[in-house]
């Protein structure tokens, strides 16, 4: 008797537990829809870095970290996506530097943008990251040898990353990831709609769902 | 005298209870981090490490009921009451922030949920540690009489 409602007050718990979870779940992607509709800075401001065709219907927006070992390692499986997709989708990268230090590589991204050579930069960056990022003994100086392979002019990357306007715009992202509820990067969303349980086969789904509701054949 | 089979399903009933006390405290320290996502603090993470096993250690003591219990159960809760009263001292501003153990990572007193004016996630679990001392300490008293 005693084993039974033992383990009935087990199984109960656990299934208030993951009851409560999906409820609160669902109430907040339906905050967070209203939110992309009534205000769609939140996803994508001025200053934001954007990836494919003005006329796509599917926003795909990440909050990425340049120090972000998981970024890295989804950021191909992210450009072949858009590759798969011409045209249809954008993508829109947000800042959320969340690693002790981290702001100093998003300025040399920012700076980077001046030279037109942003992507190139950042491909540099997730490709180099371990020699630069580690977690145990971080060395952001060893940045600097990888650089010239983006094809930069260094010595404009150390007046411009000094920008004021760059520690603004990544206080600006940094709130709007707050009021988003963005606590890890990579933190997605595709057309507002947050990427709820974290996997690449997930968010393949989420923007896959997007893509048939927008490009309906 | 009391019957024996008597006083022993009172004490059962009151373990019973705390475990089910310490585990909604785990799942609700689940949820604020793992579906709310609040990120816990290294002082949080104190607490939770007293917190967590007593949820296999406490049935131990159910199957079949051992009112010596508390000898292997109190000591965590103990310290998990310790960290949070600290933690209470430290998020109410009663001990100085510059004396505070953690200047990476989450703040200790980052405010994320206050309900009804006063009750915060420390207060929630200082609130919850003295409980489960007292349901313990009750469990095993009223059985051994």
């Amino acid at each position: 008797m005693k084993y039974i409602l033992f383990i009935f007050a087990a199984v109960s718990l656990v299934f208030a537990f993951v009851f409560a979870s999906s409820v609160y779940k669902g109430k907040q992607a339906i905050k967070i829809a209203g939110m992309a509709k009534e205000k769609s800075e939140l996803f994508v401001r001025e200053h934001s870095q954007t990836y494919g065709s003005d006329d796509a219907k599917v926003y795909l927006i990440e909050f990425m970290d340049p120090a972000c070992e998981t970024c890295s390692a989804f950021s191909p499986f992210v450009k072949q996506i858009i590759a798969a997709n011409p045209g249809r989708i954008k993508l829109v990268l947000r800042y959320a530097p969340f690693h002790d230090g981290a702001d100093y590589f998003v300025k040399i991204l920012e700076a980077a943008k001046k030279q037109g050579k942003y992507w190139e930069t950042l491909d540099v960056m997730y490709a180099t990251q371990s020699n630069w990022a580690s977690h145990h003994n971080p060395q952001p100086e060893l940045i600097w040898q990888f650089l010239p392979k983006a094809g930069l002019d260094l010595e404009k990357i150390k007046t411009d990353m000094n920008d004021p306007a760059i520690t603004q715009l990544i206080a600006q992202d940094l709130t709007d990831a707050k009021t988003l509820g963005v606590t890890k990067t990579p933190g997605f969303f595709v057309n507002g709609k947050p990427l709820q349980v974290f996997g690449q086969n997930q968010l393949k789904e989420l923007i896959d769902a997007e893509i048939k509701a927008n490009y309906p054949q | 005298m009391s019957n024996p089979a008597q006083t022993s399903t009172f004490g059962w009933t009151i373990l019973f209870m705390c475990w089910l006390m310490v585990s909604i405290a785990t799942l609700g320290s689940l949820f604020f981090s793992e579906v709310m996502q609040f990120a816990p603090c290294i002082l949080c993470w104190y607490q939770r490490i007293c917190l967590f096993p007593l949820v296999v250690i406490i049935p131990a003591g159910l199957f079949p009921f051992d009112k010596g219990v508390v000898r292997y159960a109190l000591p965590l809760t103990l310290a998990g009451w310790l960290t949070a009263a600290y933690h209470n001292l430290l998020y109410t501003g009663l001990i100085p922030k510059s004396l505070k153990p953690c200047s990476k990572g989450v703040s200790c007193t980052e405010e994320y949920i206050t309900l009804l004016g006063f009750i915060t996630i420390p207060m929630l679990s200082l609130l919850t540690f003295s409980a489960i001392a007292a349901l313990l300490l009750l469990s095993s008293r009223r059985s051994s009489i």
